[in-house]
């Protein structure tokens, strides 16, 4: 037996925190997460020295003068659905959990709630938390704020469905394993459970990433200075609405297509065999 | 390292290893366990025979707490599981927690936890509900490994082995924290033919030791009769009858024992 101890692999006892990947990959996040808020945070507004050419001709000159102030919008778009799709997935994880309590009181208004938000229009969700919120109450968000929130608990209510179907799709094999090991209920959700639960509701999740990244637009309504907001500037403005429409078009494209890409890199990395 | 040092057991108390007394189970109408009665020694070995849905899975289920009875009581060494010590007051999950420890189970579908290596399957338990440190975990985790014969397969993860050698993995997680009372539900029937013999083998090892406790519903007659103190048959959600592997298979005083071992042995 000792022979053949030598050709047995040695389990590998760093965990992840102790390798660097783990610690390249947080800090690049972190970054993006601090250079978005530095970007879409600041006072923006849009306008070009460049006269488009009258005669309603393609002006690519014109166009070119309008990349900047495109780019500025895009900051802020992205800066709102970023940080909201943040709020979504950490509340929609709770949303799930509530909805699944076994306590009547809890499960049932988290429920309700889900139902409510979900049945109702996004831009309504935003007018209620940027007017009604601050003429009701003392409270008062900025535009990004609202927009930020209203998306956060909009996408919440969409995510939870998603880990709900995840964590439903984990066969009661596994449970009724973790009850036989006698593992408490914080280990088996967070060993067990969600480690299989999350792998699979993340392709709906995120679909929703960039679905509520095509619903940032709405913050428009509420001034929120992003694409939107620039590509109707730049029309009342110059009477020239297809070259800033088209911009904001290839805008989104510019991140929808790398984002869905991403995605699908991350759900084959945290995939695991189903068995 | 041999094999000894895995399953000393857990110490528990008391003349028998588990007792059930008058264990009623109902699924809707369907009454699976029907004041049942029944006793296990420390040490011995039973094989639990009978048709399909006679109950003699849900006995293992019972008294694991997959399942929850409806009447009756369930002893471990001297502890009542589904009461407190003093026997009629139900039991809270505390001390559910509390008895549960003292039992392991496999399953027919192995239940292995599908994104963790073999190592970290068989080292949760002891890790997080044994307060056993990772190097110490891990240690006696691969002496598991060894003892079924997969050492070289500790960062697997099951998806890359075959069904004989996840089963075998399963054991090897049910065993890491020294139950004293071991469950068996079918462990062989979701495998090939070819992959049956290599768990018969490392069950056949656990009981040669003959310190667990072990409880196998199973249908591998060849096997029952070289581990097997006694072969239980179940109809009904009741005992039929009980004896001596030779004596069920040989001489059954049942006509319906008769003809359920005449069925199994015909395949």
């Amino acid at each position: 037996m000792s022979t053949a101890d030598a050709t047995v692999p040695t389990a590998d006892r760093r965990s992840r925190w102790q390798q660097p990947t783990t610690w390249i990959a947080v800090a690049i996040a972190l970054a993006v997460l601090i250079g978005l808020y530095q970007l879409g945070t600041r006072e923006i507004t849009f306008g070009t020295d460049v006269a488009p050419d009258a005669a309603l001709k393609w002006d690519w000159a014109f166009v070119l003068s309008l990349v900047p102030d495109m780019l500025n919008g895009l900051s802020v778009t992205a800066f709102a659905t970023v940080y909201g799709f943040i709020v979504a997935v950490v509340l929609g994880f709770f949303l799930a959990l509530g909805r699944r309590s076994s306590v009547r009181w809890i499960s049932w208004p988290v429920t309700a709630f889900i139902e409510f938000v979900r049945s109702t229009p996004l831009l309504i969700q935003l007018y209620f938390l940027f007017y009604g919120l601050s003429s009701a109450t003392s409270f008062r968000l900025s535009s990004n704020q609202a927009l930020i929130v209203g998306l956060g608990i909009h996408y919440a209510t969409y995510c939870s469905e998603a880990y709900r179907a995840g964590i439903n799709s984990v066969p009661r094999g596994q449970w009724e394993a973790a009850t036989a090991m006698n593992l408490s209920p914080g280990t088996t959700w967070l060993r067990v459970i969600i480690p299989q639960a999350i792998p699979n509701a993340l392709p709906a999740l995120g679909n929703y990433l960039v679905a509520g990244f095509k619903d940032a637009p709405l913050g428009f309504a509420i001034n929120v200075t992003g694409l939107m907001f620039f590509a109707t500037t730049i029309r009342a403005r110059e009477f020239r609405p297809i070259e800033p429409f088209l911009m904001i078009g290839v805008g989104f494209l510019l991140v929808s297509l790398p984002a869905a890409w991403l995605i699908r890199r991350l759900e084959r990395r945290i995939s695991y065999d189903r068995i | 390292m041999t094999a000894s040092d895995s399953a000393n057991g857990t110490e528990i108390d008391g003349a028998a290893a588990v007792t059930l007394r008058h264990v009623t189970k109902a699924f809707g109408d369907n009454l699976v366990l029907d004041e049942l009665d029944m006793d296990v020694d420390p040490g011995e070995r039973v094989v639990i025979i009978g048709p399909s849905g006679s109950g003699k899975t849900t006995i293992l289920r019972v008294i694991m707490t997959l399942e929850r009875i409806d009447s009756g009581s369930i002893t471990i060494g001297d502890q009542p599981l589904y009461h407190m010590p003093d026997g009629t007051t139900p039991a809270n999950e505390k001390r559910i927690r509390e008895v549960r420890s003292h039992i392991g189970m496999v399953f027919q579908h192995f239940n292995l936890f599908p994104h963790m290596s073999a190592l970290e399957n068989i080292t949760l338990a002891p890790m997080k509900v044994h307060g056993v440190g990772r190097d110490e975990a891990e240690d006696r985790g691969m002496a598991l490994l060894r003892q079924v014969g997969l050492a070289q397969h500790a960062n697997h993860t099951p998806g890359e082995l075959s069904g004989g050698q996840k089963q075998r993995v399963a054991i090897a997680r049910s065993l890491a924290t020294r139950p004293a009372v071991m469950l068996f539900d079918e462990v062989t029937s979701a495998l090939d033919p070819e992959l049956v013999g290599e768990v018969l083998t490392v069950l056949k090892d656990i009981a040669e030791e003959g310190q667990t406790t072990m409880m196998l519903v199973t249908h591998e007659m060849g096997f029952a009769k070289e581990v097997a103190n006694r072969v239980v048959m179940f109809d009904h959600g009741k005992i039929l009858e009980s004896g001596t592997p030779r004596k069920i298979m040989e001489d059954p005083d049942h006509d319906r024992t008769r003809a359920f071992l005449k069925a199994v042995l015909a395949h």
